[in-house]
């Protein structure tokens, strides 16, 4: 068991510079509607991963297929934590945090089958998945990348909202990572531009405890405490116990208030783990089964669940109602996407730049921005094949 | 054991740094996932076993660090064989492999060398989107100092590693995801040692020379055996190493067939592809009946969606097109 297990029941655990003031979790209860909504939420992520993982064995979705399932208190809790307008970027392991955001499951699934109304036409696939209208730019496919993006997000927010307008830093982004990926370079190089130029951006290290099969301990220093890394850039951290979403929610909640209001960043060693292997193709040969089931006694999901009923929020026929809903409508996601259109050959050309010309036919919206099928018209010379138009 | 042995691409990778590394203690092979985990494509299947720990290094997700490691390492004498999971992934250490690897013989005066093998999966083909599915020839190939290969057989894939391993300059080797199931015979044992700069000959022909390498040869053997039906009898030609570019051999098939199509997987502006179109040109100036055609990937990012990938590839079927287009059969 990687030894970070041990902690998992850890309280919020923050580590600061002496002159920063005392914080203490905000424990503000939620409504019991919010704490049904989360329930609802995670339920509608491991149904929408199951089905993708079925979908994948079908052929139905193909490339690197990245599942969320045993990290889905991460995404909701972080998300109900952010305001609507404060950007979100991750990287490929990115459905949980489009749905989460708000993304329709039909949008996402049909993105994963190579169609049109995919939120990137089928042209981005599992791994990018973009929604402007949910301010969320992207999951990205190289490791650590995303990192430097999340510091530039902040930074454009931060100067629209300090120099454009001439007032405060309001919105904060959620730029979230892997354990794996504090071993790239350009984390370091981002982290300590977002502390030396005070950038309202959280950094989540969702720490489960692999970068695919190396475990954090053989991969990463200091990995029983990932925090040291962020003090070396004077940089804010905290652990989290990213499998429960309440103490996720009122983790996040306290830093992102912070990060607002002293436009500060902050670094989060956000503890879960990732209960299927790396992609599709893992067998897992590297941890035990026993380690993977102590985990999954401690699952986000029925614990909320179970935490829902004791309290008499949720009964246990509501639940039961609450998953065959969530069931039915990502059933139903799925047999959209299979009914969603292929892309027209013509889309090869569309998007590469904003404006036509030449081969280029300029860009089109994604249906789910109220983009139609209708493509631009297309000029058909084939750019890669020489053309024996004559110019003169 | 029979001379028929066949073998997949991917043990022919793994036969040639095990025979390499048993001959020189020192080669070591460095990169993330090659030891515990079997390598991510099961290339380093077993090598850890044989050789352990200290010549299979497993490393955290730093292409920057590690491949800039090896090539001090290198400074020093030792023969690190570098493995990218993916040369998409090597775009983030551009600067150790192009910046230093390449220069550093000529930047100190021939004092120091640096015999290093870079290898990994090149291209697209597996769905795999925009950030993941780099040919990287395009664009690395426009640096002095290195050798590329790009095997498209098991056997070749064995003999031109072993050379690229024993070769005294650094050496970028590109495989393919694609190509790694590929089935071949590939010879037991040291002997086969595939020079660089010495192309092959697939098929021949007398109407058409196509000129390919990598896996887009695969797709002019598709090609050829199409348009043989119809009449037009291609010669495939496989370049094998990309620098060294054996031209003469090209030169050679085109004053026979006095047409030629080149068929690269990189992207079509400042290419592999234009390069040897250009010097075709120069030295075919008379016996070409056609300018140079070309068959690249589009000239956009790649596309996730299975029909619009397929679309994409410099396949078959756009390789018929050109052909047809140049031998006027169109
Ligand atoms: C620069 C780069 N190197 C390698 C890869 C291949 N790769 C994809 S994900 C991954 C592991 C990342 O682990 P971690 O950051 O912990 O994230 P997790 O998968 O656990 O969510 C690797 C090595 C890549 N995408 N980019
Ligand atoms: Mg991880």
């Amino acid at each position: 068991m990687p030894p970070h297990a041990a902690d998992i029941r850890s309280p919020f655990d923050i580590h600061r510079g002496a002159s920063a003031p005392r914080l203490a979790a905000d424990r503000t209860p939620p409504s019991a509607e919010t704490l049904c909504k989360w329930l609802r939420d995670m339920m509608l992520i491991r149904e929408f991963e199951v089905r993708c993982m079925q979908a994948y064995q079908d052929k139905k979705i193909g490339g690197f297929c990245h599942i969320y399932i045993g990290q889905e208190a991460v995404a909701v809790g972080c998300v109900a934590a952010m305001k609507p307008e404060d950007p979100l970027v991750t990287a490929y392991r990115d459905h949980g945090h489009a749905l989460a955001r708000g993304m329709t499951p039909e949008a996402c699934m049909s993105e994963m089958f190579g169609r049109v109304d995919g939120c990137a036409k089928g042209k981005g696939g599992s791994m990018h998945m973009f929604d402007k209208t949910h301010n969320m730019f992207g999951g990205h496919g190289i490791v650590g990348a995303q990192t430097p993006l999340g510091a530039g997000l902040a930074f454009a927010t931060k100067y629209e909202d300090e120099v454009l307008r001439k007032g405060k830093s309001s919105r904060v982004t959620l730029c979230f990572l892997g354990d794996g990926a504090l071993n790239q370079g350009a984390v370091h190089e981002a982290m300590n531009l977002a502390g030396l130029m005070d950038l309202p951006v959280v950094f989540v290290v969702e720490n489960n405890g692999y970068s695919m099969g190396t475990s954090i301990h053989r991969g990463t220093t200091q990995g029983h405490d990932l925090r040291s890394k962020a003090s070396g850039y004077g940089i804010d951290s905290a652990i989290v116990d990213g499998m429960d979403v309440l103490e996720t929610y009122h983790g996040m909640k306290t830093v992102i208030d912070d990060a607002r209001a002293r436009s500060r960043p902050w670094f989060i060693d956000m503890r879960c783990y990732r209960y299927k292997g790396h992609s599709m193709s893992d067998p897992r040969k590297y941890r035990t089964r026993d380690e993977e089931d102590a985990w999954e006694t401690g699952d986000p999901i029925g614990r909320l669940n179970k935490q829902l009923q004791k309290q008499g929020i949720l009964s246990e026929e509501q639940a039961k109602d609450m998953l065959r809903e969530v069931k039915n409508e990502v059933r139903a996601c799925v047999a959209f996407a299979d009914a969603s259109p292929i892309p027209a050959a013509e889309e090869l050309y569309t998007d590469v730049f904003v404006e036509s010309w030449g081969r280029y036919t300029g860009s089109s919206k994604p249906s789910m921005l109220g983009g139609g099928t209708n493509h631009p018209s297309f000029k058909s010379i084939d750019p890669s094949t020489d053309s024996t138009e004559d110019l003169v | 054991m029979s001379a028929l042995r066949e073998i997949e691409y991917r043990d022919a990778l793994r036969e040639a740094m095990s025979e390499e590394m048993r001959r020189d203690a020192k080669v070591f092979l460095l990169g993330e996932e090659v030891a515990e985990y079997n390598g991510a494509y099961k290339v380093s299947k077993g090598m850890l076993d044989e050789f352990g720990p200290r010549r299979i290094i497993d490393t955290p997700i730093s292409e920057s660090g590690f491949a800039g490691l090896a090539i001090g390492a290198a400074m020093q004498g030792l023969r690190p064989i570098v493995e990218f999971m993916s040369w998409s992934f090597s775009l983030v250490a551009a600067d150790p492999i192009l910046n230093n690897a390449p220069k550093m013989l000529y930047m100190s005066g021939g004092q120091f060398g640096c015999p290093i093998v870079f290898r990994g999966n090149d291209g697209a083909g597996g769905q795999l989107g925009s950030t993941h599915s780099w040919c990287v020839e395009g664009m690395f190939s426009n640096v002095p100092g290195m050798k590329m290969v790009i095997p498209a057989t098991p056997d070749d894939a064995k003999g031109l590693l072993k050379t690229a391993i024993r070769d005294d300059d650094p050496v970028f080797f590109l495989e393919s995801e694609r190509m790694l199931g590929l089935k071949g015979h590939v010879p037991e044992g040291d002997e086969i040692l595939v020079p660089f700069g010495q192309a092959r000959i697939r098929r021949e022909g007398t109407d058409c020379t196509l000129a390919s390498w990598g896996r887009p040869v695969h797709f002019c053997l598709e090609a050829a055996d199409a348009l043989a039906k119809e009449g037009i009898s291609c010669e495939v030609i496989d370049l094998r190493s990309i620098r060294p570019l054996d031209i003469g051999s090209v030169v050679r098939s085109v004053k026979k067939t006095s047409v030629c199509v080149v068929v690269d997987q990189s992207w079509s502006f400042g290419s592999p592809g234009s390069e040897l179109a250009a010097q075709v040109h120069r030295h075919c100036f008379d016996d070409l009946d056609n300018f140079v055609h070309r068959v690249h990937t589009a000239d956009v990012p790649s596309p996730y969606a299975f029909n619009l990938e397929q679309e994409y590839l410099p396949n078959a079927r756009r390789i018929c097109e050109a052909v047809r287009a140049a031998t006027y059969n169109a």
